[in-house]
């Protein structure tokens, strides 16, 4: 498949305050990629130095084959031939819904822009309101309009920053699977900018998860669930505790709960003490568990509970069970560890 | 105010395109900062005074009548306090917080004093009231009393000074109190009726001192207009700054003492400037949501509704209907006299010279406008602030800081013709129409100013950024987006200058060129005639003009309504 974006060690600085530090990857066409992080993590930065409204301090910006950015040359945004969707969708107020999805058509004859208009106001499901204004639209059909609007003149690539963040968050995830659907439909490589993990997963086949400027890990979403590369990547995406151990062998590692075995060899040394990773979905109930572990908190997520469990040494670990499962605080219940696959980190490699 | 747009001829692509290129250079900063000194010229020169020593007539001014015009201004300002907060404020809450017959139509109804300038409304009720006027002669025919057999109130007195400027300036309370009122969020309100306060005691306790902030505002910016007062105050025989400054000029012959006055009453305005600013910031922050929520309305019924239609009445009944009904009888009992050539002269004259000051005047708004918006540095920033002052500054006070700095120059200029040439020039900038839009430029560049940076405020940078990423060039973005966006602003901007240029009177006094007449003017010298009969033409024009400002800002109070089914 053509490669349709790659940075190569890019940098971002305003002024001289570093924003975004050596990001590398590698987007092939029709795929999704999304970049996840907390807040002020430079995600947004990086994601507008994509569309040329940044410029990069260093490293390159290459979009289908064209080198788009470099230090103190950067191609005008509107020469890039990317479609943007703005967080506050940006829309034009002044046109209506069909004049904004037109407006990026140029330089095509009336009757071909009333067909991609028309096109594009059927892919959204916006066909009933093409002559209405932005402002007698709900939030949901704004994003659709604002991203009809970016499709329109079939760009090169779609960024998308933080699209969902003013809906709902019952939308949020219907939205995104949606739009995934429509990207995919049409075969459109896009990248996304988010600090909502669900979204990401929702939407992203490969997800870049960022902090202080740097990545951490350009994976898929499973990937990064269960095989985080570093502390901050398994605190920051999804829940689950970090338990102290000591290796075993080549495969296996021993901690309270039992030995937890990887299906690759984790390099580490033997008798090392280390840190595992245990999910909450790691972690079952089992009456007949001679492991006992004490209830000291629940909390209802509808389908399951999530238990908070104090095991015998007095460490806590989180527990989802199907919410048939009742118990109450303080109750004392046998629980089995099933694990299979292993995330250890040496003891002393960074802050979690 | 987008449906006010009319379609408007696209603008040269190259001009453009220009104006794109120049966005990105250096010449912003240095040329606004020229620009707004030159506009703050005139006030600079006033204070400029203060530091120039006290002469002879200054000492006399100071022994004989300055006690006297700072006495009748603090009593003006005082009593013009009183009438503008109860009809203002009163009228704001009964209107937002109550439910009563009528309450929709004097939501904007209660704006239309507004349309009247001060000096209008005194010339309407002195003609009204006075010995030969119609209503003395009722009471006299009704009554059989002779000329000295009863008491009637002196309109042309400083209470009716107070009457008229109240009559006139409540809307100003009005509009900010209103719109506190609604902002304020109803759980405050509802907290403090589960604390258990009545409805009465919770205006008094929560809802007006939320509102306070907004209501302080309007209220200096009401006694901002009190102290810039000329008509009035002259035609009623009161002696205050306005007109000290008209006599110390023109009839002592003293510049320096008239600017000295002018700096007095500068500090004066200051004062209200500064109030009104620090209220301001407060009621930003006594706003405690955005969006305006459905409110409960008391519901008024029997007497109680009665009471609230006639507070109510009384303000637009007296501000407006009575007067504008006045003009409009003594127009059309002249009508076939007085629209002559001479008076299709003085309209084409206020005209053109509103229509022009009102264009240059958003020519500036928009290079201010767009400076700070693209380049937003410490001294861009503080510039446009600068030249927005004028708004505050009397016209008076604006013709004296205009006069002297042009006739400086001029002579100047003379002297340096006679000495190297042998010919005079004369005087080329004083007493023409230069000087005269000038003075205007100065003083309302700020209406303008407001409406094109709401304007630009509704254009996000990523509207821009959109357009770009959407392939298109900055100066393309400007005329696809930038303007027709702003269209309405611009419309609006232009109406409110033109609007102001039309009513002004003690600027244009001092300023226009020998036997060029404004209508504002012509209705001032019929007036000082007492041929009020006669004036009603110019004034009833400028009314109607006066009423287009005020339908704008109705129309914004009835599309506010939307929330608001109560």
């Amino acid at each position: 498949m053509p490669t349709q974006l790659e940075l190569r060690h890019v940098s971002v600085a305003y002024g001289d305050r570093p924003v975004v530090a050596e990001v590398s990857f590698v987007l092939e066409q029709g795929a999704i990629g999304c970049l996840l992080g907390p807040s002020g993590c430079g995600k947004t930065t990086l994601l507008r130095a994509i569309a040329g409204f940044e410029p990069v301090s260093a490293g390159e910006v290459w979009l289908q084959g064209r080198r788009v950015s470099a230090p103190g040359q950067t191609l005008a945004p509107e020469q890039r031939r990317v479609g943007m969707v703005f967080q506050d969708f940006a829309l034009f107020p002044h046109l209506t819904v069909e004049g904004n999805i037109g407006f990026g058509l140029r330089g095509v004859s009336r009757a071909s822009r009333r067909a991609r208009v028309a096109e594009l106001l059927d892919l959204v499901g916006m066909a009933d309101a093409a002559r209405r204004y932005p402002h007698q639209l709900s939030g949901g059909m704004q994003q659709r309009v604002a991203l009809a609007r970016a499709m329109a003149p079939r760009p090169e690539i779609l960024l998308l920053d933080e699209p969902f963040s003013s809906m709902d968050s019952e939308l949020r995830e219907g939205l995104a699977r949606e739009i995934r659907e429509l990207l995919k439909g049409d075969g459109i490589t896009a990248v996304l900018v988010t600090h909502d993990q669900l979204e990401a997963f929702a939407m992203a086949d490969q997800i870049a998860v960022i902090a202080q400027g740097r990545v951490h890990q350009w994976d898929t979403g499973f990937g990064l669930y269960h095989e985080p590369a570093d502390r901050f990547v398994a605190d920051f995406v999804g829940q689950g505790v970090l338990l102290p151990g000591r290796v075993v062998d080549e495969r296996r590692v021993k901690i309270e709960l039992g030995r937890v075995a990887g299906d690759k060899p984790h390099g580490l040394a033997m008798g090392q003490a280390v840190e595992v990773l245990i999910r909450p979905d790691d972690m079952l109930f089992d009456e007949s568990s001679a492991r006992r572990a004490t209830v000291t908190g629940r909390a209802f997520r509808g389908a399951e509970y999530l238990y908070t469990l104090r095991l015998s040494s007095g460490t806590e670990v989180l527990c989802l069970v199907p919410s048939h499962h009742q118990h109450a605080l303080g109750d004392d219940i046998g629980v089995r560890l099933q694990a299979n696959h292993l995330v250890v980190f040496p003891v002393g490699s960074g802050p979690a | 105010m987008a449906d006010l747009a009319i379609p408007a001829p696209a603008p040269a692509p190259a001009l453009v395109q220009a104006f794109g290129r120049a966005a990105g250079s250096g010449w912003w900063g240095p040329g606004i900062t020229i620009l707004a000194l030159l506009l703050a010229l005139p006030v600079l020169v006033v204070v400029g005074f203060l530091f120039v020593p006290a002469g002879e007539v200054w000492r006399h001014l100071a022994e004989t009548v300055l006690a006297d015009y700072v006495a009748n201004s603090l009593l003006l300002m005082a009593g013009v306090t009183l009438g503008t907060l109860i009809g203002g404020a009163g009228t704001a809450w009964l209107t937002s917080m109550c439910r009563f017959p009528g309450r929709r139509v004097f939501e904007w109804a209660l704006l239309l004093p507004m349309a009247i300038p001060a000096y209008i409304i005194a010339y309407t009720y002195t003609g009204l009231l006075d010995f030969a006027g119609p209503v003395q002669t009722a009471l006299r025919a009704a009554t059989g009393w002779g000329v000295a057999d009863y008491w009637f109130p002196q309109v042309r007195s400083l209470s009716g000074a107070v009457v008229m400027l109240s009559l006139v300036l409540y809307p100003y309370v009005y509009l900010l109190a209103r719109a506190a009122f609604l902002g304020q969020s109803l759980c405050v309100l509802d907290v403090s009726r589960t604390l258990g306060n009545g409805p009465w005691r919770t205006f008094f306790t929560v809802a007006l001192p939320l509102a306070r902030p907004a209501i302080v505002a309007g209220l200096s910016l009401a006694l901002m207009e009190t102290l810039a007062d000329y008509g009035t105050v002259q035609y009623f025989g009161i002696a205050t700054f306005t007109t000290g400054i008209f006599r110390t000029w023109f009839g002592l012959g003293s510049a320096s003492a008239a600017a000295q006055l002018s700096a007095l009453l500068l500090g004066f305005v200051l004062v209200l400037i500064l109030v009104e600013r620090f209220s301001r910031r407060h009621a930003r922050y006594h706003h405690t949501t955005q969006r305006e929520q459905l409110i409960r309305r008391h519901h008024l019924t029997g007497p109680r509704a009665l009471a609230a239609v006639g507070f109510c009445l009384v303000p637009v009944l007296f501000g407006f209907l009575i007067p504008a009904g006045q003009l409009t009888w003594w127009a059309a009992s002249i009508a076939r006299t007085a629209y002559d050539d001479a008076f299709l002269t003085l309209v084409l004259n206020t005209l053109a010279l509103a229509v022009g000051t009102a264009l240059l005047a958003l020519l500036l708004a928009l290079l201010l406008g767009y400076g700070r918006r693209l380049h937003p540095t410490w001294t861009v920033r503080t510039s446009v602030d600068a030249a927005g002052l004028g708004y505050a500054v009397p016209g008076t006070v604006i013709a004296i800081g205009v006069l002297v700095p042009f006739a400086w120059l001029d002579h100047g200029i003379d002297a340096w013709m006679q000495a190297t040439l042998g010919i005079s020039t004369g005087l080329l900038l004083s007493g023409t129409l230069v000087a005269l839009v000038f003075a205007y430029l100065v003083r309302f560049l700020a209406v303008a100013l407001q409406s094109v940076e709401a304007g630009l405020g509704k254009i996000r940078p990523s509207m821009d950024e959109a357009g770009r990423s959407l392939g298109y060039r900055p100066g393309e973005i400007l005329r696809r987006i930038h303007i027709p966006m702003l269209r309405g602003s611009l419309l609006t901007a232009l109406l409110l200058v033109f609007v102001d240029v039309l009513k002004e009177l003690p600027a244009t006094l001092v300023l226009r060129p020998f036997n060029f007449n404004t209508l504002a003017v012509r209705a001032y010298e019929l007036a000082a005639d007492e041929r009020l009969a006669d004036c009603a033409p110019a004034a009833l024009t400028i009314v109607l003009a006066g009423l287009l400002p005020v339908i704008l800002l109705s129309r914004s109070i009835t599309r506010s309504r939307d929330a608001d089914t109560a």
